[in-house]
């Protein structure tokens, strides 16, 4: 299912090219759309509550109040304060990682080689772990506060005795997500390679981001019907920003 | 894989009882071995590490998971740090399979679980923020480390059955665990131990009935 978003609600659009990294404040209100421009992205993201950065997206809330290891289509994304940052409106891949994190500088060295801004300038090979945490100390935010990322267009699938397996090819050229924001929201992401892509080269794709204003939340809305769960999701998020 | 340990409890240097809904946190040094017992069985203990010297460097769920290439821990599966550094291994184990991924409940998280009124119910981050709190009367090498809420990453579930399927389901199931299994680590840097004996009442990873854990920890 695809939207097309009218042009009196757009906002803006930005493309983040291939394993770099972005942050930004999306308003409540606000959809912003991740697109896949080639096919074979990974966009990690971290969430924090601009107005307490101690409030942040928590990966283990998020998954089990929800029952999931993997989102979609309807699944909210949780603070650790029982509130909802975003909920995917939105989804054409059905399958985004939310347990491997990001790669860091070790993994990157090994695998693809030294790659040094003195001979690669900005072609140089980032890994995630240290783009974001570029990206948290704009904000005076560090270490300390990097946890578990949403991998938007990565699909890991774990067997029944749990051990893992990294889909390639899982998104193609033009694949696209919506989050749509339920609260003022400090966004941080890298477009490194997924910490578990085989690839044996660098394999990092552009993200485009287009943002646009979101409809009013519905009683129906599918997001929050979702699950049981989801409306006292919504339920704590607007006692907040009411 | 279950392997049992060969050491006597008769001989460790640390044997406490951390009853259910409190919270325990201790230095272990490096060559340490440290075992969480479940005395009465079927009982979640969340449990966090962070390095002794160091504030930044803590156990990472992902880095763990990455590492190993799968979700659950048992013998033979190495607790990697935030940083990359191997912080523990777990070398016994009488269980068989921990959860990496269920996390530490909350008042906040049991509102959107549950109910809202479930908010003032105790809670394992509740727990863990009311022992780092009073740091100093469990551990003064703890204290020093100035732990707080932002250090609140996703924990490892001993003795928790969170089984995710090939379809990318998840859910807390009952326990696997027993009366008198444990798990069993070696320490591979000086590490700091902050667990909450889990005092959730709302779904079956206690059995719905919180016991007390028994903490061992031997010079070799």
């Amino acid at each position: 299912m695809t939207t097309n978003i009218p042009s009196e609600k757009l906002r803006w659009e930005h493309v983040v090219p291939a394993g770099t990294h972005w942050s930004g404040m999306i308003r409540r209100g606000t959809v912003l759309r991740f697109t896949d421009i080639e096919g074979g992205a990974n966009c990690s993201l971290m969430l924090f509550n601009p107005e307490d950065k101690l409030e942040r997206y928590n990966m283990p809330d998020t998954l089990k109040a929800q029952h999931t290891a993997l989102l979609s289509r309807g699944h909210c994304l949780y603070s650790d304060m029982g509130r909802i940052f975003a909920s995917i409106v939105e989804d054409t891949l059905g399958w985004h990682d939310s347990f491997c994190g990001v790669s860091d500088a070790a993994m990157v060295k090994a695998r693809y080689g030294d790659s040094h801004y003195q001979q690669a300038q900005n072609a140089m090979l980032r890994n995630g772990r240290d783009s974001l945490l570029i990206e948290l100390g704009k904000y005076g935010l560090g270490p300390r506060d990097l946890g578990p990322t949403i991998n938007l267009f990565s699909k890991v699938v774990a067997d029944g005795e749990g051990r893992l397996a990294h889909v390639a090819d899982h998104s193609q050229a033009g694949s696209h997500v919506d989050l749509r924001f339920e609260m003022n929201t400090l966004l941080c992401l890298s477009t490194a390679p997924h910490p578990l892509n085989a690839s044996t080269t660098y394999a990092a794709h552009p993200v485009r981001l287009t943002a646009y204003a979101a409809e009013p939340v519905s009683a129906d809305d599918y997001c929050r019907n979702f699950r049981p769960e989801n409306q006292r999701g919504f339920i704590n998020t607007e006692r907040y920003v009411g | 894989m279950l392997l049992e340990s060969p050491l006597d409890p008769k001989n460790a240097v640390i044997r406490e009882t951390c009853l259910a809904g409190e919270p325990w946190i201790k230095t272990i040094r490096k060559g340490q071995f440290f075992r969480i017992l479940d005395l009465e069985g079927n009982q979640a203990v969340d449990t966090l590490f962070y390095s002794a010297t160091n504030p930044e460097e803590r156990y990472s769920a992902t880095d763990t998971i990455v590492r190993q290439g799968a979700l659950y821990l048992t013998v033979g599966s190495k607790l990697f740090s935030n940083e990359g550094n191997l912080m523990l291994t777990i070398v016994a184990d009488t269980c068989g399979r921990h959860d990496t991924l269920g996390g530490a409940c909350a008042a906040e998280s049991n509102t959107v679980r549950y109910a809202i009124d479930k908010r003032h119910m105790h809670s394992c981050r509740d727990n863990f923020l009311g022992g780092l709190a009073h740091c100093d009367c469990h551990d003064h090498g703890a204290a020093r480390l100035g732990l707080g809420k932002r250090d609140l990453a996703p924990n490892i579930n001993f003795f928790m059955n969170v089984p995710v399927t090939p379809e990318g389901g998840l859910t807390f199931e009952d326990g696997i665990s027993g009366a008198g299994k444990y798990v069993e680590m070696r320490a591979e840097m000086d590490v700091v131990c902050l667990i909450s004996n889990c005092p959730q009442l709302n779904n079956p990873c206690n059995g719905y009935n919180p016991t007390p854990i028994q903490l061992l920890v031997w010079d070799q």
